[in-house]
This record gives C-alpha cells, structure tokens and sequence, in this order.
C-alpha cells in the first residue's frame, strides 16, 4: 500500500500519479494548462464583485476611497483574516472544519503578549504565538484523526476552551505591548515601497499556501482525503496522518495571525478574533472551497476576504451604521455566492 | 439567621449609621474608592456590626471594567471583619447565572448584590430573591421591575455622554465649523444609545459643531483599531472625538498613531488606568475621559452591608439606604488626574 505512494511522491507534481489522484473530483485532474495555471471562472466573477464593489467605492467616496492610504488600510485589514483564511482553506478542502481559529488567535495573542513573554523580545513573542497556535492545533488534530471526534466537535471544544483560558490567562485585562520592535511593524515607517509589513506577510502566507496545496504532494493529498476519504485511504494515503497535519496547519496559520494582530493592535486581548471563525469559512466557501470538501482554492480564498474587508470599508467610509452594515452585508453574501453557483468552474466546460 | 430578621430588614426601621458611603458615591471622591489603600477614611462606618453574609453574583470579566467590578466588591467586602462575601462564578450565560442567583438564595445569604448579564432576563430570579426575604442590590445593569430590587445603584451613561459633548463643545467654542466624531460601543447594548444620546444632547448647545460620522465598535481593542482606522480614512480632518470605551480606545490610539494623525482631541470613556496614564503624560490626542466607575461595586457592598445591618446613610435625613444611586461621570483632564488616577483600572 505504501508502494504507489512512495512513487507518487516522486513523479512530478502535475502528473499526479494515479493512486494518488483517484479519489478527487476528475476535473480537478485534468491536465493544466500551459505553467499549470487554470483559469478559474468562478475566481474571475468573484474577481468581478471586488472591481463591481472598487467602482461603488470610488463613486460613493471619490476623494477618500481610491486614496493610497485606504488601499493600505483595506490591505492591511484583509491581512491577519486573511492568514487565518488560507489555513482554513485546507481544513475545509479536507472535508472538515475548524470553528476554533478565532479562540486560538485570542489565545496565541494573549500568551504572546504576557509580560514574561514580553522580556524575550520580538522572538520571543513570535515564537510563543506561532507554538500556541501551533499546540492548540496539535489537540485539534489529535482529538479529530486519533480520537476520532468529528471536526465540528471537537473544534467547537477547542474554541470554548481555548477562550477560556485566554480569559484566564488575562484575567479579562488588555495586555499592553512594551517591545518597541514589534509595534514599530506596525507604524508607517516600517512599510516597504509603501506596503505595510502585515500585508507583505498575508502576500508569504497566500504564495505558500497556493504553493502548497497546488503544487505538492502535500496538496495533492489533502484534496484527495476530502474528495473521499475511504478511497484516498485505499490509494494508500495515511487518511489520519494527513488530519492531523492539516489542522496543525491550521492552528499555525492562527499563531501567525495572533502575532500579526498585536503587531496591528499593540496588544493582546482575550477577546482577540472575535467572529473570526465565521468569517473565515464565509471568505473560503465564497471563494469557492466546496464545504463537502475536496475542492479548494486559495486564490478564492484571498479574494473572498478582500470582498468582505472593502465592503466593510465602503460603509465606514459612507458612514452607515451597523444596523445596515448588517443587512447589506448578509445580501452582499448571497448574491456573490448566487454569481458563483451560475458559473462554472473552468474555462474548458 | 431566622427568617424574620431578614423581612425585617427590608421594613424595619433602621437607624442612621456612621459611615460616608452615600457621599463617596456622589462626590466621586478617588480616596473612598481607592479599593487598594487601607488607611483611606472608610466608606462606611469601620465598626464591625452584625455579622452579614453577602452573596454576590455577576457576569464573566472578559473586559477591562467588569473585572475591575469584581476586584471593587472583593477588597470592599475584605475591610469589614463581619462581611462574608459568598461569590459566583460570572458567567454570560443567563441561565447559568439564574441558576447562581438560585444557589445564593438556597445558601439563605442575608443580601444580594447582582450584576445581571441581562438586566431584564435576570428580573425573574431578582423577583424570587425579594419574595424569600432577600433583598436585592441590584448592580448597574437594571432588572425589569422595581420589584426585582431594594435598591439600585449604577452609573449614568446618558451623563457619560452628556459630560464628554459639553467638554468638547467647551474646548472648540469660538471654533467656527468644527467638527466631531464619535466612536461608539456596541450598538446593540442600550447603555450605547443612552451614551450617544447624551452626547448629541450637549452638542445641541454648540451651534459650531457637527458630528460627521459615527461608527460602532465592540468594546475591544481590536475592534477599536479597525473601525478607528476607518473613521480616520473616511475623516481627512476633525477636531474632536469621543470614543464611548477605554479598552477599545487602547486600539483607537494605536489607529491614531498609525495613521500619523493629531489635529484632534480625544475624550475617552469609563476611566481605565491606560487611558489616564495617557492623560497624564499628555503626549497624544488623549486629553479626557469620562468616568462609569467601578467603584459602584464597592459601594454596592456598603449598602449591602447596611441593609444586612439595618442601617442608613450617613449625610442623609433618610431612615432608609435610597431607592436609586447614580453615580456622577467624571471628567478626567489633566488638571484633575492625580484625584482620580488611583480609581484606573488594568
């Protein structure tokens, strides 16, 4: 059983060696393109939304909307959503879920951020939010492949006790952040050719998760596990090994975001992500990630969130109040799903 | 304790006691709610009485104020010898905290003093407690009926409101078309109505301002961050701001100082020890912040105890602790923060 795997590791990447490929949807296995770079229908009208929604905001809010500083404001509040974004991607191109990123970035956040932590410094506040991140989706990952709890469950178990101990850890106070390195990331001084740091790091984050999942073994896998488990699991996949990789994933993408947030907001709080959960899947499902599993895209992904950070832009901008900001949020949501469902996947259909 | 001292307490005549608490409250004097420094003169009358047994039930501390509400409770109840505080774990959830409410009662503790969650949700269970002869303090957070509760005692959003435009309208009179901003709380909470409300209310008295934009945060630091940096996209130049909440104002400045911006003052809300440490130090667009102190809580303590005692409130005619106590909201400056700087909280 090892056999086909061990080979499909060694065949190039677009080849797909068959036992490996089974599993997943045949479309997703048809030969790419020139580069392998597939135009993606679904992308491009989501693509069209952003631009449809670019022209409201330029005509409702000519002088302040398409100013250099909104964009980098919009960019940069695209950015720690989005890191939590493309981890969720794979979670849910597997087949599963993660309901606890928002808790884990409050939790990464506020651990990063106590005061002994604070001693170490720029490190030593990016390595205890990456490992808290990195350890709370190591129990995500072990409850769900070993323990054989379903993802909602045991994700849902994760967010109520990560907040928890968050709250805990805090005691409900803000944590202020002292380490001058780390809130000068965050300060216009420190931006490169006029993009802020934080945008730079979602930009790392989107290339090597769009790598990942298209480009490797790794991919290959996980989008086979969420096509049809039991048949990747024939094809000799390690079905559990793979989970539990997946929402480590998961959780360091959290980590990440945690130090990317007290980077924007100088500090760590337990109410930190906040939602983040729900946004998350929204951006993911609208970008096109099948909730069923077995099809992701991190491209959609990233568009599905810039989609929701200029429209949130858009009505700070005109002023409205969170009553309509609400409303027209949830119909801004199905209509772009609705555009989604009525276009195909590919160019070649 | 027999049943018939507890009804007794709520009908009885009670004698005027020696203590100050009622003027602590209204005074906003910071020595009296200095829950830290012992040798401040005490709130209440240091003799110990009766022995009074104190249950106390609010909702989680995930923000900044609540726990400072329950550290006040806490080192309030620890300078009476004869107080025994009986807490409850806080909890959000209404029907966890009914179910604590119901377990102080079981406990027969001699008074209550009650955060609700949920005001209106928890009037029900307030109800309960004053019919098996426990009266109710009733924290903040009001309960539907009058019934629900002995006494009230909270703090005055309209006023905090109120307070910040006049400070604002004081600082920009003579400024021909000025404008003003405000960041909210959560929208959703009617205290944040109440707030904006009395703000517009003393704007009205300033011909020369408009407010040109409002938005809504949730009371976090990130939240703060996110929708200040918006309202300062959106605002190229204004003069003043108000924002409703400290803890979120932590992610405002950051806002602030990210987009480089300092042609405005800024008022704060509810008084924590960050936003006065920025007052202090006067090196941002901090300049104010209008208290809701969470020094209620002790005082909800003292009257607590007197209840328990049958007593009344010194500085006042009354036989009786008063139906309603609101709190007066401050305003902070740097004139006055070393009076309040001990009243801060983390």
């Amino acid at each position: 059983m090892t056999q086909p795997v061990s080979s499909a590791q060694q065949s190039g990447p677009d080849k797909g060696a068959a036992p490996v490929s089974v599993p997943a949807s045949p479309k997703n296995d048809r030969t790419p393109r020139a580069l392998g770079l597939r135009v993606d229908l679904r992308n491009l009208s989501l693509l069209g939304v952003l631009v449809a929604l670019i022209v409201v905001g330029g005509i409702t809010e000519p002088d302040a909307f398409l100013d250099t500083g909104n964009l980098q404001l919009i960019l940069t509040q695209a950015s720690v959503i989005g890191v939590v974004t493309v981890g969720m991607t794979f979670v849910i191109t597997s087949g599963g879920i993660d309901l606890s990123v928002g808790a884990m970035v409050a939790l990464a956040s506020v651990w990063a951020t106590t005061l002994a932590t604070q001693e170490y410094g720029f490190a030593g506040i990016l390595f205890t939010a990456m490992l808290v991140g990195l350890g709370a989706g190591l129990v995500n990952g072990m409850l769900i492949a070993y323990g054989r709890i379903v993802p909602f469950i045991a994700t849902l178990a994760m967010l109520a006790s990560a907040r928890g101990l968050a709250l805990q850890i805090t005691d409900g106070k803000t944590q202020i952040v002292t380490v001058k390195s780390v809130l000068d990331l965050g300060l216009p001084d420190s931006y490169v050719l006029g993009i802020p740091p934080l945008v730079l790091m979602f930009a790392a984050v989107t290339v090597v998760g769009w790598l990942v999942l298209n480009r490797t073994t790794f991919g290959r896998r996980t989008v086979a596990v969420g096509g049809n488990a039991e048949a990747a699991r024939l094809a000799g996949i390690d079905v559990r090994r793979q989970r539990l990789y997946l929402y480590l994933l998961s959780g360091l993408c959290c980590g990440i975001a945690a130090f990317m947030l007290i980077i924007l907001s100088g500090s760590g709080q337990n109410t930190n992500g906040n939602l983040y959960e729900l946004d998350a899947i929204a951006a993911a499902i609208i970008g096109g990630t099948l909730l069923t599993g077995g099809r992701g895209t991190i491209v959609g992904s990233v568009l599905g969130v810039l989609v929701f950070t200029t429209i949130t832009n858009i009505f700070a901008l005109n002023n409205l109040q969170s009553d309509v900001q609400q409303i027209a949020k949830g119909a801004i949501i199905v209509a772009a799903v609705l555009v989604q469902r009525r276009t195909p996947a590919h160019g070649e259909t | 304790m027999p049943e018939t001292s507890r009804r007794g307490l709520l009908f009885g005549t009670a004698a005027v006691s020696a203590g100050a608490f009622l003027t602590a409250c209204t005074s906003n004097d910071p020595k009296e709610k200095n829950t830290a420094a012992q040798s401040n003169a005490p709130a209440a009358d240091n003799k110990p009485g009766k022995p009074v047994t104190i249950g106390f039930a609010g909702p989680q501390a995930d923000h900044g104020w609540l726990n400072a509400i329950n550290e006040n409770a806490k080192s309030q109840a620890g300078k009476y010898s004869e107080v025994t505080l009986e807490i409850t774990e806080g909890s959000n959830d209404t029907a966890a905290q009914i179910g604590q409410v119901k377990t102080l009662i079981n406990k027969k503790v001699d008074v209550l003093v009650i955060l609700p969650a949920d005001g209106k949700a928890l009037t029900q269970v307030g109800l309960e407690a004053m019919r098996a002869g426990i009266p109710v303090i009733n924290l903040d957070r009001i309960f539907a009926s009058p019934q629900a509760y002995r006494c009230w005692v909270g703090g005055d959003n309209y006023g905090m409101g109120l307070n910040a435009g006049t400070y604002i309208g004081e600082q920009l009179k003579g400024k021909s078309n000025a404008k003003v901003v405000e960041l909210a709380g959560i929208d959703n909470l009617e205290l944040t109505k109440q707030r904006s409300q009395g703000f517009a209310d003393a704007l009205k008295n300033y011909s020369n301002i408009e407010l040109v934009a409002r938005q809504a945060a949730d009371f976090t630091v990130e939240s703060g961050q996110a929708k200040m940096a918006q309202l300062l996209q959106a605002q190229k130049k204004f003069d003043a701001m108000w924002n409703h909440d400290d803890d979120q104002g932590v992610g405002a400045l950051r806002a602030i100082q990210q987009a480089g911006r300092d042609e405005f003052v800024m008022v704060g809300g509810a008084g924590a020890k960050s936003a006065m440490d920025a007052i202090k130090a006067d090196n941002s667009v901090l300049k104010a912040t209008v208290l809701y102190p969470p020094t209620m809580a002790a005082s909800a303590i003292d009257l607590a105890r007197a209840l328990g005692q049958s007593k009344g409130v010194t500085g006042l005619s009354e036989l009786e602790i008063p139906t309603n106590l609101t709190l007066y909201s401050a305003v902070v400056t740097k004139e006055n923060i070393e009076q309040y700087l001990p009243t801060g909280f983390n």
